[in-house]
């Protein structure tokens, strides 16, 4: 069936003003945060409950037609990237906070509220710790889906490890419930299957999340250094003392550069490699450990070390390095991002790896990124107006990704697989590794209607659940034998 | 009626582990996995025909202490894992009872059991950040990285954690660790009032210190809150935290000797002879309520007071049911752990599970086990 005769239907379920079908509305929804790719949706809906969420769904699953979930559209993976002979399904409408238990240390939430609305929500003496840099816009609802971090993760985990109950829609449009306030429920841990499955088990229409208390204090530090080997070195050896900074974020001098050319906050432009370090917690714990970091980034020759001395230095030092991405602009008119994981350890080679890459394909790299988790963000700058220049960028940023895993470490540490990083799953993962992720993927949806095309490299069919073992004719007669 | 015989097997390596289930799928026997065999009695009765023990599969295989990582065998016990660790500064952050030295990493995150440090550092499957597995089908499969951050592929690591082998067999676990704390400060508070307990302990959660551990013990009528403190200026955070359970009400000590207290905590989450364990999932502000059902069932209790997780030992004559319906609304969940055998024949060890997540359950079951022999009937629900 095509999905405009749909139209009618979804409108009985969604009202007038939950359904989009007009064709220039619809372009509004062709893209995510990452605008490389662009697919018009064959129908958008705004459903503002979960009853209506579950019949958009159900009605999809009788006449087998794809969908696609959006919260905030910021992901930067094409993961929310729309399905064209399909519905994309936006749940920014659903936006209540239904529940904050300050005694609990939790809070019940629809999928649309935005992540740094949570953090408002339990103030002023608890926050929600994953705060994924979109966390003005982004929504709690594409959180679980991608499993987000952000600046703060070293320290206090990702989005999964702060999830307790979910109300999930089914691809058959059943709701089911898992989890709740409590932990430990009996049974398989499906939130933490689900969470990071971005968008192909389910959708996400009720969530529990777990709160913690707002640290007392916070200290942050801005280094500078002649290198990123020194810079990394100094990340080492503070996480080898034993501290566990809340944030440690690094930048080379190519973003630097651009950062203070967008936000004047007086960065050194001629500086190597600079180096944030945010120490927060109990007052005494932060005074005590402060010092040793000074000491640590004087040892590994820091050519200056400012310490912000208020909120109002801190949230300047912050802004430099929150402006990274968009300053990017001021290199190049576009700019391929990666988001490749690497163990700490090897952070000097493959920086000199992704140089060396820049310089044989004649772009600009710029790096920043979360120096404490080995999650790397190479911009590699290019001019979309160049003929092949976007194509070599591209290569370029796939190399890269390349080095991670030659390090031992991973395509994605918080942007997703989505449509865009697919290609590279099997550099990280082997056929009976994806096949048992496949696995995964039927038992939620054996027709494969959520989210299709995404996170798996090819195409695969659920097929039928694998009976059980067979000896082959060949293996019988002892000719062959299986590996 | 004869006794059949169990056989173990003891594969050395992944692929060994693989080719053994599938050998014993192929002829339908169903099969248990066993590390340290310390919990081997947890879940539903279930008697397999096969054992495959993890004993040979017990290396900590790499300890890369400058990232903070460590890949492990599955049969490694905890405690020669932490030594290793330990040398370096470092901890897995995992503190179950060990019985005897004898649990394993691989026993442990199967079971999903976990200690006092689960307050800060979160459950087993928070610390895993790749997981090996052997499937019945003879498929091994890897998830996850030695990355401490990674989101590629599905989390097939935490849907193992708590499966209690009935999926498949974990073979090698890579985690992440963290420094050990320089130094550790435990406030003791005790005082013979619910109430007062529960105060503290609130006071305490809500407080903006980092307690590395905040538990709640309740035994003969005599209740404690503990709190551990850790970095390398302990004594500030605990005379705040001194200061808050004072003012709750409790009688404060303190003491930098505090490994046998901790330890005795989390060995108290087993049951003695005689006795049942249970576990309680509730909340927070639960704890007076669940002392109360404690004390009417002549048990003892102890928990993580900040998470609402509670370990409750009652006489081995109580009936599941009727703690149960005792606990009420104060505890969504109840899960019997150690029991005398005829007890856990007769008990009803998972309580009654949720219709749509028992579908999934089976789904995925059906998937990763077509064969049906991991063991069978063990966990919730018959799965």
């Amino acid at each position: 069936m095509d999905v405009a005769e749909l139209v009618d239907e979804l409108t009985i379920i969604c009202g007038a003003d939950g359904v989009v079908s007009d064709a220039a509305a619809r372009r509004t929804y062709e893209s995510d945060g990452l605008l490389q790719y662009k697919v018009q949706p064959g129908a958008v809906v705004l459903p503002t409950t979960t009853e209506q969420v579950s019949r958009v769904v159900a009605l999809c699953y009788r006449h087998e037609i794809p969908w696609v979930a959006r919260g905030s559209g910021t992901g930067l993976s094409g993961g929310a990237l729309p399905v064209s002979d399909g519905v994309l399904i936006v749940l920014s409408r659903m936006r209540r906070i239904l529940e904050v238990d300050l005694v609990n240390q939790r809070v019940v939430l629809e999928p649309g509220v935005t992540n740094k609305e949570i953090s408002l929500a339990v103030a002023p003496a608890h926050f929600y710790p994953p705060d994924p840099s979109s966390q003005i816009v982004c929504s709690i609802g594409g959180n679980i889906a991608e499993n987000s971090g952000g600046l703060h993760c070293f320290k206090y985990g990702f989005t999964t490890n702060y999830v307790t109950g979910l109300e999930i829609v089914l691809p058959d449009g059943r709701v089911v419930e898992l989890g709740g306030k409590e932990m430990d429920a009996p049974g398989y841990d499906l939130i933490g299957a689900f969470v990071g499955s971005e968008g192909t088990l389910g959708i996400a229409t009720r969530i529990t999340l777990r709160i913690v208390p707002l640290p007392q204090t916070v200290r942050t530090l801005i280094a500078y250094f002649e290198g990123v080997g020194p810079a990394g070195q100094t990340v080492s050896d503070i996480v080898a003392d034993g501290a566990l900074p809340g944030a440690i974020e690094m930048m080379d001098n190519a973003a630097i550069g651009a950062c203070e050319e967008a936000t004047h906050v007086g960065l050194p432009v001629d500086a190597g490699a600079a180096l944030i370090v945010e120490l927060d917690g109990p007052e005494a714990e932060c005074e005590a450990r402060f010092s040793g970091v000074v000491d640590i980034c004087e040892r590994n020759g820091a050519t200056d070390v400012r310490v912000a001395a208020d909120e109002a230095e801190r949230e300047l030092i912050w802004k430099a390095r929150k402006a990274a991405f968009a300053a990017m602009g001021r290199l190049a008119p576009n700019y391929y991002v990666q988001d490749g994981v690497i163990p700490r350890t090897r952070l000097g080679e493959v920086l000199e790896r992704i140089a060396s890459l820049g310089r044989e394909y004649d772009l600009v790299v710029a790096n920043v990124f979360h120096a404490g988790d080995g999650n790397l963000h190479p911009l590699v700058c290019y001019d979309g107006s160049v003929p092949g220049e976007a194509k070599r960028a591209e290569e370029c940023a796939g190399l890269i990704l390349q080095a991670c895993l030659d390090a031992g470490g991973s395509i994605t540490g918080e942007h997703g697989v989505g449509i865009d990083k697919k290609r590279f799953m099997t550099g990280m993962f082997s056929d009976d590794d994806l096949a048992v992720f496949q696995r995964l993927r039927c038992s939620f949806d054996p027709e494969q209607r959520a989210n299709p095309g995404k996170v798996m490299p090819t195409p695969r069919l659920c097929g039928e659940i694998p009976g059980p073992y067979r000896q082959h004719p060949l293996e019988a007669a002892g000719i062959a034998e299986r590996v | 009626m004869a006794k059949t015989e169990v056989r173990t097997e003891t594969p050395a390596t992944p692929n060994e582990a693989a080719e053994l289930l599938r050998t014993i799928a192929a002829d339908k026997t169903p099969l248990r996995a066993r590390g340290g065999g310390t919990k081997f009695g947890w879940g539903a009765e279930c008697e397999p025909g096969a054992i495959i023990s993890t004993e040979s599969l017990g290396e900590v295989k790499e300890h890369n202490a400058a990232d903070m990582t460590a890949v492990l065998g599955a049969g490694t016990p905890l405690a020669v894992a932490q030594k290793a660790f330990a040398e370096s500064g470092q901890m897995l952050a995992l503190d179950p009872p060990l019985v005897g030295d004898a649990a394993t990493i691989g026993g442990i995150i199967a079971a999903n059991d976990s200690g006092p440090l689960r307050h800060r550092y979160k459950a087993p499957r928070d610390l895993v950040l790749g997981m090996t597995v052997a499937l019945s089908d003879g498929t091994v499969a890897r998830s996850g990285s030695k990355v401490i951050k990674n989101v590629a592929g599905y989390d097939i690591g935490k849907l193992f954690a708590g499966s209690f082998g009935t999926l498949g067999l974990i073979v090698e676990v890579i985690v992440r660790l963290h420094p050990l704390p320089r130094r550790t400060v435990t406030l003791v508070g005790e005082s013979d009032d619910p109430k007062v307990l529960q105060a503290g302990s609130l006071d305490l959660g809500h407080a903006p210190l980092e307690v590395e551990a905040l538990d709640v013990s309740w035994f003969d009528g005599s209740g404690r809150v503990l709190a551990r403190f850790g970095g390398v200026a302990p004594e500030g955070q605990s005379a705040t935290g001194r200061a808050l359970l004072e003012t709750a009400g409790l009688d404060v000590t303190e003491t930098a000797d505090d490994a046998a207290l901790w330890t005795e905590q989390r060995d108290a989450q087993r049951a003695g002879a005689d006795e049942l364990s249970v576990k309680v999932s509730g909340l927070p502000g639960d704890l007076f309520e669940i002392v109360a059902v404690t004390k009417r069932l002549g048990g003892s209790l102890v928990g993580r007071a900040g998470l609402g997780l509670y370990w409750l030992r009652a006489p081995s004559t109580t009936h599941m049911d009727e703690l149960r319906r005792e606990l009420g609304a104060v505890a969504r969940h109840c899960v019997l752990l150690d029991a005398p055998a005829g007890v856990r024949a007769e008990a009803d060890v998972w309580g009654e599970p949720d219709p749509g997540m028992l579908r999934l359950m089976r789904a995925i079951k059906s998937r990763f086990d077509p064969a049906g022999v991991c063991a069978p009937g063990l966990h919730t629900g018959g799965i």
